[in-house]
């Protein structure tokens, strides 16, 4: 085997940041928007009626499970149109004949729609500062968990735009699952907040790993051991390679 | 001259059971033009897409200049360049940008000289900037050959490249194949277009039903099953073919105006002469004499027969 086609990688990497600053409106204005609307709201209108939590202002605290929010919703849906849309206009003839291996396929497509998701998170970071007061404790921790969350929902997002048949299902998993994830993932409230048969229930979902890892290295305040997050998301991380070299290896959903 | 593809004993089945492949061998020089022929759904497109690598076959195996289509994909696919049957290209994005993309997905770096020869040899030049929505299907077409020659191939298939394109465009295309063999590259070429194949294959592979039925240089395709036939115009009615001409297996036909002979070209007496004469004593005038030979395009109905799906 000849070394790695990473030319084939930058190639996919550019062309996919192009679409992106070709549709720079849609890509960036509007999840900055949006989050802006959650700051106003819950931030400013509803949080200055709620006391602090965990000695933070409850505007700040909603802070990194904000950005967990749009960061995790970009990745998926980034990273799961930038595959569906050759699938569905007959374009992956030419990946699935390239000389290309699917990690490089795959790393082209990933860290396209990382590196998008990365620098939207990044925006709404910037916009945080001009509603509430944040610091920042762990930095490192912070861009860690921020990266790895950018990469393993894009390979996520990978996936469900493999198995996406139409338009439908492609809007379908970030809907119906990544929403209520993220929702009851305690990215606008403590999870010691709940009673306790649903702080167990709590546990199950994945997200709450992410956003109390992330929220951690903000304000030191974390609902479970940050080691555990940080195992969390490299677990899931591997989980989605895996399932990406099967696809590939097997076929399913792309070759014939 | 040696094979550059390499096709053996390849069999497709599709899960549903339907086998598209039937033990498909098949040899293809370098440098030559391979035009396979065959009905809609006989196995042309399956068979460039197991060489290409976009379907995997189910047994069989295939090379490309010496290396395993599976075992060694990266150093096949970099020699192959593949047209597609459909017009699938990205609408937003300009011409240039779609066509540097694909010379980097097949590993090649910046070469902006060769990509301005490229575009400038399918007058794509003007439309470096254009979005691809905004070009006719031609247009469209030549992107998606401009594509595939980005990364300087040795083996081009060219999937159906004539389907729905206007008579003017196809001569260019033409044009195009016939520079591309000059400078060496090979070309498979599907088409139902029988005039197609005439004009631009050295040989030519009948296919129908997922099975080969024959691989045959052009000419000697030609030659071996093109009947010819001589028809002599009468410059009278004839009512039946005389006794004395009864050995020639004469048929008379339009009302008894023409009388059809068919002979083999390649033999050393083809009785023409003789016949002129006995038709002479016979006592039938002829008016006009005329040769025909049948084209392609019978020879092909007449393999493909009742087989065409």
């Amino acid at each position: 085997m000849t070394a790695m086609n990473l030319t084939a990688v930058k190639a996919i990497y550019v062309f996919e940041m192009k679409r992106t600053f070709r549709t720079l409106l849609q890509s960036v204005v509007a999840p900055v928007m949006s989050t802006s609307l959650y700051f106003v709201v819950f931030g400013a209108a509803i949080g200055s009626r709620i006391d602090q939590v965990e000695g933070v202002s409850y505007g700040a605290f909603i802070v990194p499970g904000l950005i967990m929010l749009t960061v995790l919703t970009q990745s998926v849906t980034n990273a799961a149109f930038g595959i569906y849309f050759p699938k569905f206009i007959g374009t992956i003839y030419e990946l699935l004949s390239a000389p290309a291996s699917f990690l490089e396929i795959t790393a082209g497509y990933v860290l396209a729609a990382a590196t998008k998701s990365f620098a939207i998170g990044l925006i709404i970071l910037g916009t945080a500062f001009f509603f509430v007061d944040l610091n920042i404790l762990h930095p490192l921790w912070m861009l860690t968990f921020f990266v790895l969350t950018c990469l393993s929902f894009s390979l996520l997002g990978f996936i469900i735009g493999i198995w996406a048949g139409n338009f439908e299902q492609l809007q379908l998993v970030p809907l119906l699952v990544l929403q209520p994830l993220i929702f009851l993932g305690g990215a606008f409230y403590s999870v010691s907040m709940l009673p306790d048969f649903w702080q167990t229930v709590t546990y199950f979902n994945p997200v709450v790993y992410l956003v109390s890892g992330f929220r951690w290295s903000f304000y030191g305040l974390a609902d479970v051991p940050i080691g555990l997050s940080l195992f969390a998301i490299l677990a899931f991380t591997g989980i989605c390679i895996g399932v990406i070299w099967l696809i590939f290896k097997t076929g399913w959903r792309l070759r014939d | 001259m040696s094979a550059i593809v390499s096709v053996k004993d390849v069999n497709k089945t599709y899960d549903g059971g339907f086998e598209a492949l039937k033990s498909v061998s098949l040899d293809i020089d370098e440098g030559e033009v391979l035009a396979l022929l065959g009905p809609n759904g006989a196995g042309k497109t399956t068979l460039i897409s197991i060489i290409c690598g976009i379907a995997t076959a189910s047994s069989g195996r295939v090379t490309v200049g010496g290396h395993d289509t599976v075992d060694a994909y990266r150093e096949a696919r970099k020699l192959i360049g593949l047209v597609p049957q459909e017009i699938n290209l990205e609408p937003f994005e300009t011409v240039m940008n779609t066509v540097s993309f694909s010379r980097g997905l097949f590993g090649k770096g910046r070469d902006d000289a060769h990509l301005e020869r490229i575009l400038r040899d399918l007058t794509l030049w003007d439309k470096k900037d254009t979005q691809i929505k905004e070009l006719s299907g031609g247009m469209k077409r030549r992107v998606l050959i401009a594509k595939a020659l980005s990364h300087e191939p040795k083996v081009l298939f060219l999937d159906e490249p004539t389907a729905g394109v206007d008579v003017e465009l196809r001569r260019d295309m033409w044009e195009t194949m016939k520079d591309l063999k000059s400078h060496g590259v090979t070309i498979i070429l599907t088409t139902h277009y029988i005039e197609e194949a005439e004009m631009m294959a050295d040989r030519i592979g009948i296919i129908a039903k997922g099975e080969i039925k024959l691989v045959r240089e052009k000419d000697a395709l030609m030659d071996e099953l093109g009947k010819k036939q001589l028809v002599i115009e009468l410059a009278e009615q004839a009512m039946g073919i005389p006794e004395s001409l009864s050995d020639y297996g004469l048929s008379l036909v339009d009302g008894g105006h023409e009388v059809i002979y068919h002979y083999d070209s390649r033999k050393e007496r083809t009785g023409i002469i003789r016949l002129l004469n006995d038709l002479q004593s016979a006592g039938l005038q002829m008016s006009d004499v005329r040769t025909e030979q049948s084209s392609l395009e019978d020879i092909f109905v007449d393999l493909t027969k009742g087989e065409a799906r």
